[in-house]
């Protein structure tokens, strides 16, 4: 196999992995669960903050391509997601963890990753190794053998953390992929962003704030279906004053933000 | 490959540390070494006799490596069976294609028992929404815990629509065949109604949602053609050799409206 291959060495032809303009997506008869995003996503770790009931799981099935945008545009990867296409030769490139992770009980580690690699096109030969790095990425090397049903509820995510980077994607969207891990997990996790991140746009969807200011370098956050702030979380944090709820800067700039809109509103 | 290989020289410059070759000697051994086994191996004799502090240094490499591999499982060799089938089916579709063949069974000991429905077949009247049973069970969001990832990746769409669906009517099939055979009803006669029930539910899953099309479908089947028929004890008209046509009809339009619509599979509304 050569070491470098044309698709490595070739340009892009874009300069967002994901670009979002006037972006509405229905859910159910008539909500608007995201309502006129714009929104422009580079190389890095972007956290997608936000109460519940924001959006946040509408947004990120959007960019997985699972839900169509009712209107507006959405470019992934430079390629328009508009129409009712299979968008297979983009989905090759996407990684995705959805909020409820659904397994199979009796499936090992290594079939369940294998499967989903076989469901992502990686080719045939390159399949068993893939799959070996993505379950010791994620530290389940030594239970990769073992059946689903006998991990526990933080292994059990990181195999599907595992699944979500299987395929090497360009776009990375993990949908609270903290919840169940324990602090020692969730610091070997933030590291495996960081190490993503380089090569990578990671959107993650948590409502932990102290996740976001570890492990990001951007910020989104979103209410009501809307972009209420994008920056870094330094520029968040700077936002809140000791006026405002929190126990950290970060969490007192997160209220603030969302407190403007509200009052807004409000006067409407 | 190519077949001119590298000379002793070079090799022999490169194991002693490369400082004595030129750069595009350098670089033209390496992209060749890459490729060359012969000269691989040349190169690993070459260390060994040229630069015996990188082979001693090699070896404690190894020793040093060498109780972690030990203690590393190795990969299995032999997949299981029912990860394999997996590419066919969902893991959870497996009892539910069990209940199709059973039940198709039952209606062949009803059909042999002879307990009057007149000249009515059993295995005519449950043919054609067996395998549209399958098919619902394949893209049920509660029986597939799988399927928000299924429907994220490249392979969804019209190619897993009809690897699943084939593997629902590989199974069916030759239960009814056999039922068909041993009642002597003509293959046509249930086949093609089978067929177009089956791609009528593709077609109007990508609408509805494949599982809640199922459902719709079977109750029209009963409602439309089993119940007159156990009303009056005949074989109705859409049944018989005159059906034919209608059902070959309307198996092309669901075929059709399927390969139209084959992104609509690939959403999340496919999955109720």
């Amino acid at each position: 196999m050569p070491a470098v291959n044309a698709a490595d060495i070739a340009p892009t032809s874009y300069a967002w992995e994901i670009r979002a303009a006037g972006l509405k997506v229905r859910v159910g008869r008539n909500r608007m669960a995201v309502d006129g995003l714009d929104l422009s996503l580079g190389t890095g770790i972007h956290g997608l903050l936000g109460p519940n009931g924001a959006g946040k799981t509408t947004l990120i099935r959007t960019l997985a391509t699972v839900l169509r945008p009712t209107e507006g545009t959405l470019e992934l990867l430079g390629e328009s997601t508009g129409g009712l296409g299979e968008y297979r030769a983009l989905r090759r490139r996407i990684g995705y963890l959805p909020q409820e992770f659904g397994y199979y009980k009796r499936f090992t580690v290594r079939e369940f990753v294998e499967y989903m690699a076989w469901l992502k096109e990686v080719p045939k030969a390159d399949i068993p190794a893939a799959v070996q790095r993505a379950v010791e990425r994620v530290g389940l090397a030594d239970r990769a053998d073992e059946k689903m049903k006998a991990l526990s509820g933080g292994m059990v995510r990181r195999v599907g953390i595992a699944q979500a980077i299987v395929n090497d994607p360009s776009i990375l969207l993990l949908d609270e992929p903290t919840v169940g891990l324990d602090p020692a997990q969730r610091l070997r996790f933030r590291e495996l962003l960081q190490e993503l991140g380089t090569d990578t746009c990671v959107v993650v969807s948590t409502h932990l704030v102290e996740d976001v200011a570890a492990a990001c370098t951007d910020v989104v956050l979103f209410a009501e279906g809307r972009l209420v702030f994008q920056g870094p979380p330094d520029e968040l944090a700077s936002v809140g004053g000791p006026e405002h709820e929190g126990d950290s800067p970060l969490e007192r700039g997160y209220s603030a933000m969302l407190l403007n809109p509200a009052q807004e509103r409000g006067t409407w | 490959m190519s077949v001119e290989h590298a000379s002793m020289r070079i090799i022999d410059g490169y194991a002693r540390g490369g400082t004595d070759l030129a750069a595009d000697e350098l670089w033209a051994l390496e992209a060749h070494l890459e490729a060359c086994g012969v000269c691989r191996e040349r190169l690993s004799a070459a260390v060994t006799a040229e630069a015996p502090a990188v082979a001693a240094l090699v070896d404690t490499v190894w020793s040093g490596l060498e109780p972690h591999l030990a203690a590393t499982a190795p990969l299995p060799r032999h997949r299981r069976w029912s990860a394999r089938l997996s590419r066919w089916m969902t893991p959870t579709m497996v009892p539910w294609l069990a209940m199709v063949t059973s039940v198709t069974l039952l209606a062949l000991l009803l059909d042999l028992a002879d307990v009057g429905y007149g000249e009515v077949s059993p295995v005519l009247l449950l043919a054609p929404v067996l395998p549209v049973l399958g098919v619902a069970a394949s893209w049920s969001r509660g029986l597939d815990p799988a399927y928000e990832l299924t429907a994220s990746v490249p392979r969804a769409g019209l190619y897993l629509v009809l690897r699943r669906t084939a593997s629902v009517l590989v199974v069916t099939v030759p239960a009814l065949l056999v039922g068909g055979w041993l009642t002597g009803v003509m293959v046509a006669q249930w086949l093609l109604p089978c067929l177009a029930f089956t791609s009528t539910t593709l077609a109007l899953g990508g609408v509805v949602g494949v599982t809640r099309a199922a459902v719709a479908l079977t109750a029209v089947w009963a409602a439309v053609i089993v119940a007159p028929t156990l009303a009056t004890s005949r074989t109705t008209f859409a049944l018989q050799t005159g059906g034919l046509p209608v059902w070959g009809l309307i198996l092309a339009l669901g075929i059709g409206v399927v390969l139209a619509r084959r992104g609509a599979y690939s959403v999340l509304g496919a999955h109720k």
